[in-house]
This record gives C-alpha cells, structure tokens and sequence, in this order.
C-alpha cells in the first residue's frame, strides 16, 4: 500500500489538463488509486468467467485471446438492451457542465475523472466500432481503437467512479455516469477484471448471505454482543429474533451495521427502536440468510445484483412476514427502491406495508413493500409514539451527509433531518450547495472503501471533508450524521484525515440514545461508552 | 488529436464547405444547389432523425433510474418537490418541459474554486445556461421567421415574432435582436471551448465543427440582410417552388445565398450522425423523463430471465449444525 | 423489429414531423404566385439600376431622408447624369403612382412593414 501524503500536500490540486491530448495519454496506474485485482476464488463462487491469479500492475493480463470480441459483443448486447446506455453515448455535447461536478476529478485533478471524459473513454470505443461517422472519419470523429491500453484506462477509471450520479443532476440532459459506470464495469467483469473489494463481497453474500461473509451463528452472537452492550448502558435487556417465521415484519439492514464501529451503534439504535415499540406491537425478526442490505453485485453486473438482491423477496416469503422494513443503507436504497421489484418481483406474498404503531399506511410503497426504517421512524415521531429525550445527544454538534443514493435516486431528504431535529439539540447543515440532491460522496462509495487506494479515498472524499471543515469551524460540529453503511465505514478514516475532530453516527444511533425505555436505569453514557456530560452529577446529587 | 488541430480541422472544412457552393454557382451548378442539395438534406435530416429515434427506441429501459433533484414523495406533512422529483407522469411533464424550454438543469450549474486553507467553494455559474439558453431561443425565433419565405401569405405569428424581434427599429433593414444575441451567445460558447482549459481538453473537432456551421450559416445570413443585398424576391420565389414541389431556379440571386443554403443544408444532413442528436435524445434521457415511483409501481424489465441463486436450502445445507447450535430455527432437522 | 415505448414516441415523432414539414403542408397543393409589381407605364428608368433597387431601395430611401432632414437638401444625382428629387411623395409616388399596386406587391409577400407610412401619408387609392 502506498504513503498517502499529508493533508496539506494532497491539497495542492492542479486542475489543469496536461499538454497532450488525452486519446494520447494513455493511463498510469499510479499507485493508491487503484484496488487488487478480483481473487480467482472469489469468481469462481459466483461462476463469473477469467478466474486467475492475476495483478492490474503486471503488464500481461491474462485475458483470453478473443477479449476485444468479448468486449465489443458485450457492448453490443448492452446498447441494445439499455436505452440509457445508448443515448447516453450519442447525445453528449460536451458542455463541461458536469466537469467540476464531481468529487474525483475536484479531489486530483485528473481530467479524465471529469464525467465527461470518464464516458469519453467509453464512446470513443462505440464511435469507432458503432457509428457511421466513427467508422468513416475514425479519430476526427471522435473514435478510436479498443487496444489492451485503452481497456486498462477503462479499468482505472471506472474504478475511481462511485456512481454518486452528482453530475447527472448538473447535465443539461441527465447523462447519468452511474449508469455508464455500470455498464463499463459489466464489460469488465466479462473479462473477469473485477477489483477484489468488490468481488470478495459478491462471492462472501453470496455463499453466507452477507459481504462480510459472517456465518450463522457468528451473526447471532454479535447481535446478541450488542444486547449485552444495550443493557450495561440502558438497564434493559432486549431481545430480537432471527429467521422467525410469523412475524410481521422483516428487517434487513447492510451487515456493515453488526460489523464494525460506528455502524455498531447504529444497529444498537435499531435494536433499542424495536424493543421500545414491542410492547406497542411491533412484531419483527432479522435473517440471517438475508443478513445483507447492501449489494455489491450492484457494482459488478446488474445480473449479479438481481441474484443477490433475489435473497430479501426470497426470505420474506419464507418467513411469511407481511413486509420488509430497511436499515440505512445508501446503494442498498437505490436497488431496493429503483431495481428490486422489477429485479424479483412483483411481490405478491406481501401486503402493502402498514405502521403497525400509528396504521400509517405507506402508500408510496405499495408495490415494492419495503420501507426505509427513517420513514417509519420518522412516522412514529410525527405521532408522537416515541419518548425522547434530545438532551442526551447534548454532548454533540450534529450535521446530516446526505447519502448519494437516497439523495438522487430517491429523494430521500427531510425524512432524517426530521429524526435528527427531534432527536438532538445541536443541529447544523453544511453549505447548500454540499446537501441533498447537490451532496458529495464520501469517496469510497460503489465498491472502492478498500486499504490500498486510500489515497483515491482521501481525494474523493475532499470535497465532502472540506464542507464538514466549515461547519465544525463555524458551529463546533462533531459529529457527522449519515444514513448509509459505506459512509460510516468510510467517513470515519475520511474524517481523521482531513477534519479529525468530527466522528461519524447513523441516524438512528442518535435515536438509541435519545429514547427513554421503560424501566431503563439513569444513563451516564451514550451507547459508546462515552460519558454524558453532567449526567452523572445528577445522578449523584439525586442520592 | 491536439487542440490546436481539433479546432482548425473543421475550420478548414467549413471554409472548403463554403467554397464549394461558390465555386459551383459560377460552373453553372444553380440547380444541383439550389434545388437537389436542399431536397437531399432534407431527407437525410428526417429520414436520419428518424432512424435514430428508432434506434434508440428499440432498446428498452429496464429499469427506472430518475435522477431525483429534489425532495420525493413520501408523507402528506413532508412537502413534496413535484417537478424536480416527480411522482405522476403529469409531474414528469412539466419537469420536461421545463428541462426542454428552460434548460432547468443547466440552471443548477456551479463553478468550484479551490482557495488556500484548503477552502473549497461552489459559485454560481449562470452564463452557460444563459449563453445556451440565448443560443437556441434565438436559432429557434430565426428559423421561425424564415417562414416568411414558405408561406403565402405569411403566417400572423411570423409577423408578430418579427416585430418583438425588431422591437428598436435601429437601422435599415431594422435590427433583429436574436441575429445579434445569437452571434454573441454563437462567440461565447466558442469562446468558452478555447479559453477554459478543461473545455479545451475534452473538445472534440465535432464539437467545433458544427459551431463553425453555424458561424457559417448565421453570418451568410445577417451578411445578406444588412450587408451584402440578394433579391429576396426571388429567393422566395425559389423557396415556395421548393415546398410546392414544383422547383424552378430564378437566374441572377447573389452567390451569397447559395452560400447560406449550402450552410443549412450541410447542418441538417450532419444533424443525425453528430451530437445535435440531443434535440430529439433530451426528451428521451431515461434520468429525467421517468416518475420517481418505482417503489409504488412496478416498472417492468422486457428482457428480465431468470438468474441463479443461491437458495435458503442450500445455505442452511451448509450452515445446519452452526445454526442449531445458537438456537436458530431450521427447517430440516 | 420492436419498438418500446412506442405509444409515446411514435406521437412524438408524428408531432414533430407535422412541425418541421409545416411550409409542405401549409403550400400543400397551393400555386406560387410571384408579386407583380405594376410599373409606370412611360418612365422605363428608375433612379438606379434595377437590380440594384430591387435589393436595396431601402437604404436609399434611409440615406435620402437623412439627407432630406438633415441638410435640407433634395437633389440626387442618379449613375446615368440625371437628377431627381428626393422625396418620398413628390420622387418616387409621382412616378409609381400606387402603394397597393407597387409597394405592397412585394412588401406583403415577404411580410416586410417599412415605416415609411408611420410619417408619410399614403397615397388614397382608386378603389
């Protein structure tokens, strides 16, 4: 893994293209910017083609010997299959409205991560082997030749794409990079070029049911781990079920959340959510076959998306639960809201999910039957179901991070500032045009949070740093609030190398410490551990 | 491609594009340009946009992925953003029409600064949407007023337009504002390609070649209006022959039309096979002409098959024992 | 070959294809009639060449009523040694006696509204 430099070294960004053209710079892979190719066994799981030992940085990528024909016919099937793909490749007019749009390209430099010359390296290819102009006038048109270094290209710079799709909100015609993203890394994968990152997730949830390949068992007892943890804080003892066939609800939240820290706390924040709402009654059960919100297939081919995807609808009817309701989860919201049903359903063993608390029917998802657990959680406050005390996140300064995907691809915007407001006392946004629809990624979206890109990481997740910079200047915010599992894998190294002073929360770890359960002792700590200022002074003086 | 040479490659085309007609009038060409180059960019304009439409019509979309600008629907107390999160198709329409006629997107635009600190900042940045803005409006009010030559009597509503558009009455033949906007809007997003680095970089010569067309095109124009006079009687004379399908040559308009015609019709031929394509594409990105919905609808994928999975069955076959063990129900003992 | 989308396209395409194609339709079995300017009948001369008048007798006219207005001078000395006077009313109108049958021929083919009437009086037409 290389050095990544100091924060005042990676700074001093030069946006300058360089001297030559770009069709005649071929690509460097310069080191931490690019991930380790996909491991042979991590394709074989999944039956995907190429498997091999194999390494981006040798010369020789052990392709089959037919790869540009494999990689034209895949283009090919794709234009005919993706009316986006299509246009997308023939309406561009190059106004380079989307060029400082995106966070890559604002955090190095490197012209070819404007979206523009991103999907450049793409259309070049389908102009030269797909249009008449290409074929006729060749590079005055625009076209060139797919050679093994043009692929390269392709590679390193898909993979410093996480399809947070800001431009496509900027261009003047939505051309959506995501989309063109997708569909260059599906050609990728049919050379089985994958970076491990991604690949070793896709095969892990695939086997186990979760990306980080937590088995069963192992799964039941982090949960139950953090059961031990809720009562040290709280006194009271909560007690979720798994794979339980006659609840009412199933709820999947990304495996991120009972992996690691902070999105622990947040999955404690659910945990205490549903154990309030019981006695009120809630009636719901995890899975551990479901065990993963979250979709890395989305990062490697649609197909592998849908058959990841396949496990929620699946579980759901298995258990016979009436509906699904989902944890924060940014990409995980994108499939579920705009793929799912038409990937797996139409759910027809599923009724259109009710509040079991407030019978607050939620309309507009009435088809796919799954709701985000800020809407419902946003709904139980609205009517006043849940007994709050902010003053228990008094200790922090809060600003929300807009996820890309629910931001974009939902418009998932007022739900958790709603929660946040209601929650906590100390609220600030970050410069408008940083939030909602206009939010940064956090730099590793879309499969690229490995180690040894980070210096990828720190510059894609500049722009977003930058902007928590101002707000903890300006107001003292501490802490940085978000609703999807990558970020708060992410944002946390993102955070201690641009703006040390900020940690990172889910939405509802904020709500885990602010709701009062009956029977709960006094809380002198948050759910981390960390001491509530003045809480105990109280405690004291009461005796 | 050097900059340098993606810019004068088409120059040097445009200038061979406009010589030609010139040259062909004196060999005694009039009618090839006058009557079968017109009649041939025409059919290749229609028949080229259609099959590209068609084209593009052939493949699905498989799946809904607006791009949501804005708050969606949800709770009757959470406010809805309708047009630029839409949820009806009647939402979807205005958020189009304001995307077509207004440029709504463009509007958003942004120029990022990075400052000492490291202090990044996000300014407003109107004059791309107001330079593009200007640009059609003005293309469109033009090719409108040219009605004037294929109607007899001339629609009312070209009469109209010629009055707004000749609104100071400066000079004679009075002044029309679009012919001057849309040379300043024309310069401006020529400007901006050469001047702006990253803009240079990513320019392709089909990105200047049609914006030296259309220097071609519009100052061939305003040359004849103000400058350089042809008998716009016959001009007219030729242009109802055209659309009565009836085509006759009047001897003796100057070769400066032939030059403006010639301009056009190169445009519309080039039109299908290039970016200008976005005239017909804008209304079909799938980002934006699509409700934000798809969790109350179901959007159905034409090509969806089935995919292998990896079954309950099959993971509880593995993970049996362990499951057992924690407590975890089964269902094969 | 299948289309998708088809029952929103294809109108589209319809629309569209009716716009762009409006001077077919609008003419769509119409005969062109070029103006016939009537032209005196003695005076077969005008100030300057043909050719030249019929593309530019605006700009003349400008100049003259600048001249006219300004210098308070009338004399316009034509290419072929003879002088006319400039004036709207008394030059031109002496010898193209009608605005109906002369002006407007052309003027109202080409939808061209000078504002030379905006000061001047027309001259009354025989009806």
């Amino acid at each position: 893994m290389a050095d990544v430099p100091k924060p005042e070294e990676l700074a001093k960004i030069d946006h300058t293209p360089p001297e030559t053209p770009w069709m005649e710079t071929p690509a460097v892979l310069k080191d931490g910017m690019w991930c380790y190719g996909a491991h042979p066994k991590n394709l074989e799981i999944v039956d995907m083609p190429n498997p091999r030992e194999w390494s981006p940085r040798d010369e020789d990528w052990k392709l089959p010997d037919n790869w540009k024909e494999i990689v034209l016919d895949g283009m090919k099937d794709r234009l005919g299959k993706f009316r986006s793909f299509k246009l997308f490749m023939d309406i561009c007019v190059r106004c380079g409205a989307c060029a400082d749009k995106c966070h890559y390209f604002i955090g190095s430099g490197d012209p070819k991560n404007m979206p523009v010359l991103r999907a450049e390296l793409l259309r070049s290819v389908y102009r030269k082997n797909f249009t008449l102009g290409g074929k006729l006038f060749k590079k005055l048109a625009g076209g060139r030749d797919l050679t093994m270094d043009v692929f390269k290209e392709w590679w390193y710079y898909l993979f410093q794409c996480s399809e947070c799709r800001r431009c496509s909100v900027f261009c003047p015609y939505g051309i959506d990079t995501a989309e063109i993203t997708i569909i260059g890394r599906e050609l990728i994968n049919l050379l089985g070029c994958n970076i491990d990152w991604i690949q070793a997730p896709v095969a892990n949830c695939y086997r186990t049911g979760n990306h980080l390949g937590i088995q069963p068992h192992a799964y039941v007892s982090m949960i139950e781990f953090f059961c031990d943890e809720i009562e040290d804080v709280t006194g009271v003892r909560v007690n979720p079920t798994f794979n339980r066939k006659g609840a009412e609800i199933l709820f999947i939240t990304p495996s991120g959340d009972v992996f690691a820290d902070p999105g622990t706390y947040t999955a404690m924040g659910y945990l205490i959510l549903f154990h309030y709402l019981e006695s009120m009654g809630l009636d719901i059960t995890w899975s551990t076959y479901a065990s993963e919100g979250g979709n890395f297939g989305f990062f490697t081919s649609h197909e592998m998306a849908k058959r990841l995807n396949a496990k929620m609808y699946a579980e759901a009817e298995r258990l016979g639960v009436k509906w699904i309701l989902g944890g924060e989860c940014g990409h995980m919201w994108r499939v579920v809201h705009q793929y799912m049903d038409t990937f797996n359903g139409p759910p027809d063993f599923l009724e259109e999910p009710v509040s079991p608390i407030t019978g607050t029917k939620f309309e507009h998802a009435k088809s796919t039957k799954m709701v985000h657990i800020c809407e419902f959680t946003a709904d139980l406050i609205r009517h006043n179901k849940l007994k709050l005390d902010p003053s228990r996140n008094d200790n922090l300064v809060v600003t929300f991070h807009d996820s890309c995907n629910p931001a974009r691809a939902m418009g998932f915007l007022e739900e958790p500032r709603y929660i946040i407001k209601n929650v906590c006392n100390n609220f600030y946004e970050m410069p408008s045009n940083t939030i909602r629809e206009e939010t940064f990624c956090c730099g590793s979206g879309a499969g690229l949070n490995a180690g040894e890109n980070l210096e990828l990481r720190m510059r894609g997740g500049f722009p977003r740093a930058n902007a928590v910079k101002h707000v903890h200047e300006k107001h003292g915010v501490n802490m940085l609030a978000c609703i999807c599992a990558i970020d708060r894998a992410a944002l946390p190294t993102l955070m201690e190398y641009w703006v040390p002073e900020v940690e990172v929360t889910g939405v509802h770890e904020l709500v885990g410490n602010a709701l009062i359960l009956d029977g709960e002792k006094k809380r002198t700590t948050d759910l981390r551990g960390e001491p509530l200022p003045g809480m105990e002074d109280i405690e004291d003086e009461d005796l | 491609m050097s900059a340098q040479k993606s810019i004068l490659y088409p120059l040097v085309a445009v200038l061979v594009l406009i010589l030609i007609p010139v040259i062909g009038v004196k060999l005694g060409l009039s009618y090839f340009f006058a009557v079968v180059v017109p009649y041939a960019a025409f059919v290749i304009f229609f028949g080229g946009i259609l099959c590209k439409i068609v084209n593009w019509a052939r493949s699905p979309v498989p799946f809904r992925i607006t791009t949501t600008c804005g708050q969606g629907k949800s709770f009757d107390w959470v406010k809805h953003n309708k047009f630029d999160n839409p949820f009806t198709n009647k939402q979807v329409f205005v958020r189009m029409v304001l995307e077509v006629l207004c440029f709504r997107s463009l509007f958003r635009n942004l120029k990022m600064e990075l400052r000492d600190g490291p202090k990044l900042t996000y300014g407003s940045a109107k004059w791309l949407w107001l330079g593009a803005l200007a640009f059609h409006w003005s293309f469109l009010i033009i090719l409108l007023r040219h009605m004037r030559f294929f109607a007899q009597p001339v629609p009312g509503f070209v009469d109209m337009l010629q009055s707004v558009d000749g609104f100071f009455e400066l000079g004679v033949p009075q002044l029309f504002l679009t012919d001057a906007v849309i040379v300043a809007a024309l310069t401006y997003l020529f400007l901006r390609r050469v001047v702006v680095p990253q803009l240079r970089y990513i320019s392709l010569p089909s990105d200047y070649f049609p914006l030296f067309l259309l220097f071609g095109l519009i100052l061939s124009g305003i040359g004849m209006r103000y400058f350089f006079k042809v008998d716009i009687i016959k001009v007219k004379e030729l242009a109802m022959s055209l659309v009565i399908l009836k085509p006759t040559v009047p001897e003796g308009i100057g070769a400066l039309f032939y030059v403006h015609l010639f301009m056009l019709c190169v445009l519309f031929a080039y039109f299908p096979f290039s970016k200008l394509t976005h005239m017909a594409g804008v209304f079909l990105s799938p980002t934006r002409n699509l409700a934000n919905n798809s969790r109350y609808k179901r959007h159905v994928n034409p090509w969806d098959y089935p995919v292998k999975v990896h079954t309950y069955e099959e993971y509880e076959e593995e993970f049996r024992e362990k499951m057992k063990e924690v407590g975890l129900p089964v269902e094969k003992e | 070959m299948k289309i998708y989308d088809g029952r929103k396209i294809i109108p589209g395409i319809l629309i569209a294809a009716v716009i762009f194609s409006f001077p077919f339709w609008l003419n769509f079995g119409k005969a062109a009639v070029p103006p016939k300017p009537k032209l005196p009948k003695e005076v077969k001369n005008c100030v300057e060449p043909t050719t030249f008048m019929r593309t530019s007798h605006m700009q003349l006219l400008n100049e003259w009523r600048d001249i006219v207005v300004r210098e308070n001078f009338r004399l316009f000395a034509a290419p072929d040694g003879k002088e006319h006077l400039m004036s709207l009313q008394n030059g031109c109108l002496k010898c193209h006696e009608s605005k109906a049958d002369f002006c407007d021929q052309c003027h109202n083919y080409l939808d061209v509204k000078p504002y030379c009437w905006d000061c001047h009086l027309a001259p009354k037409e025989n009806k």
